[in-house]
């Protein structure tokens, strides 16, 4: 394919350019080393495994026991009609395999059911297990055995105008959660003694007209805090802020007054960074909160109770929580980083350097703990490299922890649970009914199917009079899970038959999508997974997760 | 023969006919269920996808597995190995082929019976005629200007009825695709009855662009270095020639010399792959988004066509980088819309010259930005012309407008041009009487 080694790294650099851009290299480098297994390989899964092999995960194994069939052509990209007959797996692989030669791929001609019976520990070599357009009651024993073994679970599945997913997996770790936008982390409300010192250096009426126009508005915001503190009375602390609307327009006014209008020569002056420091004003008096989801994850036990076998994000997650409990003052590390903003290039980056070496200090503060704290649990030779835990600190704002309930928790007839009020109230609720009365209809059609050896609607025949049946299906349903107070819809059973679980190419390629996108999270470590039950509604166009 | 059989075999479509055969209550008006409809799938409707890239390559796939069978495809680009990730019909022994030819031949040959038609070109290079054969057009585009571009085309197809009022059988239905990294949103454009791509131009904020006399005397960030030298530099050193971000070698001497200015500055952070997305303007893209979104539009183009089910009302925002998250907003029509709308209004004295009236639509907070030199007609009657006609439409510019017009309408309906415009607008004049 390629001739020499640095050709093909050349062209593989290039191929994924445009995502190496979204998960950067190392991001990369995890997919790439990703083995996924794929249950099924109708159109949801030969959609969800094609967008991964794009991606350039290390390798596949296709489930599928079917054979190609006329139905497939006519919803299925990854088979051809010139292999009508033979192995619906193999084909699939073979197609796959076209789209991208980096990728291996092999598979077992073999039902799902068939093969977890008979080799359960199949499973074992596989990062992510993808199973789709199977049952509940398949999928309640697929889960058991994903969690016994720790191989992470996805679910996905095409019904009609319908799709539902669902992950599976003790538990989620991120540190890179890479929010599409933050708070610029400025500190102005608690700056530290070298930020304050740099500050009051500027001598705003000595400077010239040419550094007074390029001041930093960080710079500025310090001044005006000092000046409108000054305003207010010798006695007023030092770390007053402006507290209500008067204040900070008091506030507003002081830094307004510290402008020039005219240079020396008389000619209007344009103060861009004065503007900059206005729109930027709520920095001055809103001091830096932790997230809810970060304090929580501070507060988690698997924090406080280590062990040696506790994974190196627990043992970050307990330094930072010394940190934040000492030298943080109850806030997170700093992490270091400033928006551009009008200024000179010197003295912009005076103050970038300022903000690094701050962030620097609080990792080091960090590593100090993390040093106490694996000396304490006495595993000689364990350590975590300065650099995790740099990127760790720099991303305190961002960690997230994601968990999530085994499906036998779900699905499980417990009327008592609290799951069943939830569910009675999104079927009530009109934003959400229509989601809600999928979520319970798909399920509401595997108990059809376990009674009746096929799902409703199927066929033409059927289809009037399976919607008693469907509906009945569902209320009984309802009442496993303490939920009888709510009401399925008529149009949705009767919609449910009407569709008589078809595979729709469009929407398996929009389950497709979305599953991808979340086994790339899932393998990534990066971006925050969904979790909890998703239904996508093809008819409105619409998504919902439920968390049940 | 044997082989044909199974391919044609009714159990072939079994999963659509579900769909469009069978009655039900959740579908869309008029919906009549039966074998008709798969039948004018693939035998008279005619749908066009714009693009053949990332949304493009999905939405050619997903016609031909949702039955239809005269599919065009025009994009003016080759193909590049960075396409690679995600435009899946392609291979690397493609690069360099136009992206619509080698998308048709290989649907065409992947999909039994799909009768994909390529155009290698532009958008702009195409007749009115030409767009106004499909049933409806699906776009997976990556730029404003050019969904303005066919916006405007949908648009100018559409007639009013004397009273202001969409003549629904010109109606040309558009679903529009879009997709940037995790994000992504499929609209459905409905002139007369949804807001048009106009309508919601606010919807895209206006790209930021750095100042000049920060990339010339107070550059801090591998950006500003960057555009330095791709702006300032380049115009300087060799302004003969045409910057290519294409052009190896320009993209290299844009790079090093990047460098070499944050190296003069003390900044650091300019690498290649930055130097190539701040010039390239590359927008990061996945495999996984494009699915989602060029499926949802197609789909949507199925119920258009056929109401086997209700149809999005009318965008759909995706959001899958923190969780999913979608939103669906019914966005309501602009009124006014110059371009979607039976006219902008522009109010007149009575006694007003033709020459007057333009001046007003050149005044037009509205209209003013959309005009330079317009031309403008009545009907079919041409009031004033630029180009070969104008010497002799000159003399109307004097007369005044009412006696150009017919009859006592309070409002005349009349249509401008311009080059500024990829299609004409129209404008409601309205004249007043001066009051005693």
């Amino acid at each position: 394919m390629s001739d020499q080694s640095g050709n093909a790294i050349d062209n593989k650099s290039k191929r994924y350019d445009r995502q190496i851009r979204i998960w950067g290299a190392e991001g990369q480098q995890r997919l790439e080393h990703a083995r996924i297994a794929l249950l099924n390989c109708s159109p949801t899964g030969s959609e969800t495994l094609k967008n991964l092999v794009l991606g350039g995960i290390a390798s596949f194994t296709i489930v599928d026991g079917n054979k190609v069939r006329p139905r497939d052509l006519g919803n299925n990209f990854l088979v051809d009609a010139a292999r009508l007959g033979h192995s619906r797996a193999q084909v699939v692989t073979d197609l796959l395999k076209e789209m991208n030669d980096s990728v291996s791929g092999s598979y077992v001609e073999d039902t799902p059911e068939e093969l977890l019976q008979n080799n359960p520990s199949f499973l074992e070599g596989f990062d992510l297990v993808i199973a789709t357009q199977m049952p509940e009651q398949q999928l309640l024993q697929l889960d058991e055995l994903c969690r016994a073994k720790g191989v992470k679970l996805l679910v996905v599945r095409s019904y009609g105008l319908m799709g539902y997913m669902r992950a599976s997996l003790p538990e989620h770790v991120v540190i890179e959660s890479k929010p599409d936008s933050q708070v610029d982390d400025l500190r102005l409300t608690c700056p530290w003694p070298a930020l304050l010192e740099y500050a009051y250096s500027f001598d705003l009426a000595a400077v010239d007209k040419h550094v007074h126009m390029h001041i930093p508005y960080v710079v500025l915001l310090l001044l005006a805090l000092r000046e409108w503190r000054a305003s207010l009375g010798p006695d007023t602390a030092p770390d007053r802020l402006p507290g209500n609307a008067a204040e900070r327009g008091a506030f507003k006014q002081v830094l307004q007054g510290m402008r020039r209008y005219q240079g020396e020569d008389g000619l209007p002056l344009e103060e861009e960074n004065f503007d900059e420091a206005l729109k930027s004003a709520f920095h001055a008096w809103t001091r830096p909160s932790t997230p809810s989801e970060v304090r929580a994850i501070l507060e988690d036990p698997k924090a406080q109770n280590l062990e040696p076998s506790t994974p190196d994000f627990w043992l970050l997650v307990a330094a930072l929580r010394k940190f934040v409990a000492s030298e943080g003052g109850g806030r997170l590390p700093l992490d270091g980083n400033i928006p551009d903003m009008h200024a000179t290039t010197d003295l912009y980056l005076q103050l970038q350097r300022l903000y690094r070496q701050q962030a620097d200090a609080d990792v080091a503060a960090v590593e100090g703990h993390l040093a106490a704290l694996l000396g304490a649990l006495g595993s000689p030779g364990r350590a975590i490299a300065s650099s995790d835990v740099r990127h760790f600190c720099r991303n305190a704002r961002n960690i997230r922890v994601v968990r999530y309930r085994t499906l036998a928790e779900e699905c499980s007839s417990d009327a008592a649970a609290a799951r069943g009020t939830s569910l009675a109230a999104a079927l009530a609720e009109e934003g959400s009914a229509a989601n809600a009365n999928l979520y319970l209809l798909l399920r509401a059609c595997d108990r059809f199917a376990a009674t009746h050896g096929r799902y409703p609607g199927v066929h033409d025949s059927t289809v009037e009079d399976d919607v008693p049946l469907l509906k009945q299906a569902a209320q009984q349903l309802l009442g496993e899970l303490g939920a009888s107070s709510g009401q399925v819809q008529d149009d949705y059973v009767a919609e449910m038959c009407r569709l008589g679980a078809a595979e729709l190419h469009v929407v398996a390629s929009v389950m497709g999508g979305m599953a991808a996108q979340e086994a790339i999270k899932l393998i990534t470590q990066q971006f925050v997974p969904f979790s909890g039950s998703l239904i996508y509604n093809a008819m409105a166009s619409t998504t919902s997760i439920f968390a049940l | 023969m044997e082989d044909t059989t199974p391919i044609d075999s009714s159990e072939r479509w079994i999963d659509i006919d579900k769909l469009l055969t069978r009655n039900g209550n959740l579908v869309g008006p008029g919906f009549e269920p039966g074998p008709e409809l798969r039948e004018f799938l693939q035998q008279d409707c005619k749908v066009l996808c714009i693009g053949a890239g990332g949304l493009g390559c999905e939405i050619l796939k997903d016609m031909a597995l949702s039955g239809f069978v005269n599919i065009d495809v025009i994009d003016m680009d080759t193909i590049d190995i960075s396409n690679l990730n995600r435009q899946f019909l392609f291979r690397l022994q493609d690069v360099g082929k136009p992206k619509a030819v080698v998308a048709a031949e290989r649907i065409n040959a992947r999909v039994p019976g799909a009768n994909v038609t390529a155009h290698f070109g532009r958008i702009e290079d195409m007749p009115l005629q030409f767009y106004q054969e499909f049933t409806v057009i699906v776009l997976g585009l990556d730029s404003l200007e050019a969904r303005r571009y066919m916006n405007s085309i949908a648009c100018s197809l559409l007639e009013f009825d004397e009273e202001g009022n969409p003549d629904m059988s010109t109606i040309k239905p558009l679903v529009d695709g879009g997709t940037e990294g995790f994000k992504g949103h499929a609209r459905v454009i409905l002139p007369g009855v949804t807001p048009c791509f106009e309508c919601t131009l606010w919807l895209f904020p206006p790209q930021t662009k750095f100042p000049l006399c920060t990339l010339a005397e107070t550059p801090r960030t591998p950006a500003h270095c960057i555009e330095y030298a791709h702006l300032i530099l380049w115009s300087q050193q060799r302004s003969h020639e045409e910057f290519d971000t294409d052009d190896e070698e320009h993209m290299q001497w844009v790079y090093s010399n990047a460098l070499a200015r944050a190296k003069q500055y003390g900044i650091e952070g300019v690498t290649f792959q930055l130097t190539q997305g701040v010039v390239k303007n590359i927008i990061p893209a996945i495999a996984s988004t494009n699915a989602i979104v060029s499926a949802a539009c197609v789909l949507e183009a199925l119920k258009l066509i056929t109401m086997c089910s209700t149809g999005l009302n009318n965008y759909m925002m995706y959001t899958g980088s923190q969780g999913i998250y979608t939103h669906t907003v019914a966005y309501e029509r602009d009124p006014q819309c110059p371009v979607c709308s039976a006219g902008v209004e522009v109010v007149a004295p009575a006694d007003s010259t033709l020459q007057q009236v333009i001046d007003l639509m050149l005044a037009h907070p509205q209209l003013g930005k959309m005009l330079a030199h317009p031309s403008v007609s009545y009907g079919s009657k041409q009031l004033y012309a630029r180009g070969i006609y104008e010497e002799d439409s000159r003399p109307n510019l004097a007369k005044p407008v009412r006696e150009l017009l017919e009859g006592d309408e309070p409002a005349a309906l009349l249509t401008v041009n311009d080059k500024k415009l990829s299609a004409s607008l129209r404008v409601r004049l309205r004249l007043k009487e001066p009051q005693q």
